[in-house]
């Protein structure tokens, strides 16, 4: 069956799909990543934090985030970001922002919900008496965070927060909606040129599976080296 | 140093956790707090460096009203040390780095500076070995006195000790309470949480006993183990040193 099929294509764009497509990709998720960590650590904060009304604003973030198809906020974020920048700076006509700000602000936001939940996990699960001995140390809230709660839950939630990685690699996929040089979207580009669809996507396809699934081997091993030391 | 006037705590609607509480350590006083099991003296002395709220009445240290919302509490719970029951030192961090987080952040010594103080008071608590070491990789006695160095790190005028070894094996409950003895005889103003009665006879100037959130009775060590007054302090003497 695979007589009418030419995998030369692949060969031939390897380089295009992988300097430019992945390289994309890797870019986008990893900054993503930490973006989404970072004001996820935020948003879990703010949860966590006695002030009811900072903790209510946070919660319904993450469930309107959370509620929402991916795609769909990538796609409405790219179309609305101009006209809110034109909105907050007074500007005459909409603020272009580029396809590839607009991606990264999207996932970073969306990510956030996810890793907020993490964070949130990985906070509660420092027994009470640490930000108690900090505090009776003289550290402020700031510094009991930073030096103390973060970085044990931060280590606590590695894994976790490793696996949400690797599906936001996948999920950068969906740029695709925004015709951006993500691999996906370079393998899509040279299949309609060529027209050769199926060995096309069927190459994407090995290409993030391979990846994820070595990743997730990586995070498993790096689990049972944490779970050895503590 | 610590005077203590009509606190009340509630948990909830419903539950008061003290009662009335009033009582006063004078600088370079031990006094020892007993009691059985919930009745308060954890929590009143986790109200003096104000990790725990209380509703009424007010604490005063060293001049300062804890209760006060203008207080400074960061700063001032960095002049009183605090011991806990479960030694809570940061397993993240290398024991040097446990004895000179606050003493940087907070009290903003310089790192050799930090070191060099931390080494000394390792050095007192006989772990000075043990610095590069992770607090995991230490007994539970070594761990509390690690505690007791990293509160002393910061030059208390004061220190709280919550149930210092009721968490420790029998064998290393003596190593912490040789440290404590030593700081007593030092002259260092100490409240402290314990059943130790040990302890309590050889150095304690003052022993409270609470019972039910409230302070029963507040004697000097002579006639507290002399003749305790109270039956419940009675009671809970002939419970604990019966063994």
């Amino acid at each position: 069956m695979f007589a009418t099929f030419d995998f030369d294509v692949i060969r031939r764009s390897l380089g295009y799909l992988f300097l430019e497509g992945m390289t994309f990709t890797l870019t986008l998720t990893a900054l993503s990543a930490v973006g989404g960590i970072i004001f996820g650590t935020l948003i879990a904060l703010m949860r966590l934090s006695g002030y009811k009304l900072l903790g209510r604003i946070a919660g319904l973030y993450v469930d309107f985030m959370r509620s929402l198809p991916l795609v769909l906020v990538i796609f409405w974020f790219y179309f609305l970001v101009p006209y809110v920048g034109q909105w907050v700076t007074g500007a005459s006509r909409p603020v272009s922002v580029g396809a590839f700000t607009s991606a990264l602000v999207t996932f970073i936001m969306f990510e956030a919900a996810y890793f907020s939940e993490i964070m949130r996990a990985g906070i509660q699960s420092i027994s009470k008496g640490q930000p108690a001995a900090a505090n009776a140390l003289g550290l402020t809230y700031a510094q009991t965070m930073r030096y103390v709660v973060l970085p044990q839950a931060f280590r606590n939630m590695l894994p976790v927060l490793l696996t949400q990685t690797i599906v936001l690699f996948q999920d950068t996929s969906l740029v695709y909606v925004l015709s951006m040089p993500d691999f996906l979207g370079a393998a899509s580009k040279v299949a309609q040129r060529d027209g050769r669809l199926v060995e096309m996507y069927l190459f994407a396809a090995v290409v993030y599976f391979t990846i994820s699934c070595v990743a997730s081997f990586g995070v498993r091993r790096l689990q049972a080296r944490i779970s050895i030391v503590r | 140093m610590i005077e203590i006037r009509h606190v009340d705590k509630w948990y909830g609607p419903s539950f008061q956790a003290l009662k009335d509480c009033t009582t006063a350590v004078a600088k370079g006083e031990v006094v020892v707090v007993c009691g059985p099991s919930g009745s308060g003296k954890s929590t009143l002395i986790k109200c003096v460096n104000a990790l725990e709220p209380f509703q009424s009445g007010e604490i005063i240290l060293d001049g300062i009203k804890v209760n006060d919302p203008r207080t400074d509490l960061p700063k001032l719970r960095a002049r009183v040390g605090m011991v806990f029951q479960h030694f809570e030192l940061f397993p993240h961090l290398k024991i040097i780095e446990n004895l000179c987080l606050a003493q940087e952040k907070v009290l903003g010594r310089s790192h050799d500076e930090a070191v060099a103080k931390a080494e000394k008071l390792l050095d007192r608590v006989g772990l000075q070995e043990h610095a590069r070491k992770y607090p995991a990789e230490l007994s539970g006695g070594q761990q509390q006195r690690v505690a007791i160095a990293r509160a002393l790190a910061m030059d208390p005028i004061a220190m709280l000790f919550d149930e210092p070894t009721s968490a420790l094996d029998p064998e290393m409950i003596s190593e912490v309470l040789d440290v404590m003895v030593d700081l007593a005889r030092e002259g260092m103003t100490m409240m402290v949480v314990t059943h130790e009665m040990g302890f309590a006879s050889k150095v304690a100037h003052r022993v409270i006993f609470m019972d039910k959130g409230e302070i029963v009775e507040d004697a000097l060590r002579e006639d507290f183990f002399g003749s305790p007054r109270s039956d419940r302090a009675q009671k809970f003497l002939s419970k604990i040193l019966s063994h």
